[in-house]
């Protein structure tokens, strides 16, 4: 017999996600970081605003494509794809070709608050069941961590931006109320501010 | 024998390879095609060049927009029916205002046998123009050198999406894509 989904149980996550994401990007370096749509690029403008900050406002799903598409593109650079678990899932096919294409300059954070938060916190996919470290094991990325203590930010700051990859990262982040902080929006402007860092166009 | 393979024209992929590495393209994101067999091949055979072999279409339209972030020209090789998984995600590389240049071998149309595939086929062009993707169809061979240059120059140049829809009519001439 089918069992019934999951309820949505009152997460009991701790992390807090601003501060975590800021206490990551301390560790950086010269790391280019490519976000999903919602929470993560206000989460990352909120961390501090770099040229080298490619943010996203769309494209649910194309997060760590997008950041597979640069990791390729710039070998010599460290790549992460900062991400929510919704976005996660519905791109969650892109794993297999990040294991098949095995960039070593690749890590993956999914911020995952088993929500979608944005939207008025509708219960996600990840909260009871679905193991996205699991998954991404599955699919062939074999350096996976599960981040559920802040105490934990130095070893995973570690992993995603000195580690061979590819790598994917999960980060239990709680629900919380947090202030707007909303980058550029103009795609081509975010663009052209990234290749002009990356000294592929002209200030 | 070898006369005659060697009287043998050249196949449409020879004239789009060439076109692609004239343009310095040097990734290709597919979920590949029966018509588009030969010019995989040769994109996989080239040392200068990768093939990206992806598990939806849509994934292309991220890794094209990565890849032209990070400086290096892509494209998407695809069937038409995959065309319909890429409509939202198309949106994606058009906010960039960076170039999606697509090569899509047809179905569904020019005397298409599988019925499963008539929907999509038939609105391939219209969805595609619908999210400001221009097209360029292919209805015979000898027009495909010149119509993908165009293509390919356009979304490169003007960082622009468009689409090379190559007829079943050209897939079929050659005897690929059909059963």
């Amino acid at each position: 017999m089918s069992k019934a989904p999951a309820k949505s149980a009152p997460t009991s996550n701790k992390l807090q996600r601003r501060p975590f994401v800021a206490e990551l990007m301390k560790h950086r370096g010269s790391g280019l970081v490519v976000t999903g749509l919602g929470s993560p690029t206000w989460d990352l403008f909120a961390a501090g605003d770099r040229p080298d900050n490619l943010y996203s406002w769309g494209g649910m799903g194309l997060a760590v494509p997008t950041a597979l598409g640069l990791a390729m593109a710039q070998p010599g650079r460290r790549v992460l794809a900062l991400t929510g678990d919704g976005e996660m899932m519905m791109g969650i096919g892109s794993l297999g070709v990040v294991a098949d294409q095995a960039p070593a300059n690749l890590a993956i954070l999914v911020l995952d608050n088993e929500t979608f938060s944005e939207t008025g916190r509708q219960r996600g996919l990840t909260g009871s069941r679905v193991d996205l470290c699991a998954v991404a094991r599955g699919f062939g990325i074999r350096e996976t961590m599960l981040v559920t203590e802040a105490s934990q930010s130095s070893e995973l700051a570690d992993l995603l931006f000195k580690a061979p990859g590819p790598i994917l990262a999960v980060a239990k982040i709680a629900l919380s109320e947090d202030p707007w902080r909303l980058p550029e929006k103009d795609g081509a402007a975010i663009g052209r501010r990234f290749k002009i860092s990356l000294g592929l166009e002209k200030p | 024998m070898a006369a005659k393979a060697a009287a043998t024209p050249a196949h449409w992929s020879d004239d789009v390879f060439r076109e692609m590495k004239a343009r310095d393209i040097k990734t290709v994101c597919t979920i590949p095609d029966g018509g588009l067999t030969q010019l995989l091949k040769k994109v996989e055979a080239d040392r200068e060049m990768r093939l990206v072999t992806l598990s939806t279409e849509e994934e292309g339209m991220g890794v094209v927009v990565g890849q032209w972030a990070g400086g290096v020209r892509a494209m998407v090789a695809m069937q038409s029916s995959g065309v319909g998984n890429c409509i939202n995600a198309l949106g994606f590389p058009a906010a960039y205002r960076a170039p999606c240049l697509m090569l899509v071998t047809m179905r569904g149309q020019w005397g298409e046998f599988n019925p499963w595939q008539i929907q999509m086929g038939s609105a391939v062009r219209p969805a595609l123009e619908a999210v400001g993707v221009r097209c360029f169809p292919v209805e015979k061979p000898d027009e495909i050198a010149e119509t993908f240059a165009a293509a390919a120059d356009m979304a490169f140049n003007s960082s622009i999406s468009a689409a090379v829809l190559v007829s079943q009519r050209v897939i079929g001439a050659k005897g690929f894509g059909q059963k």
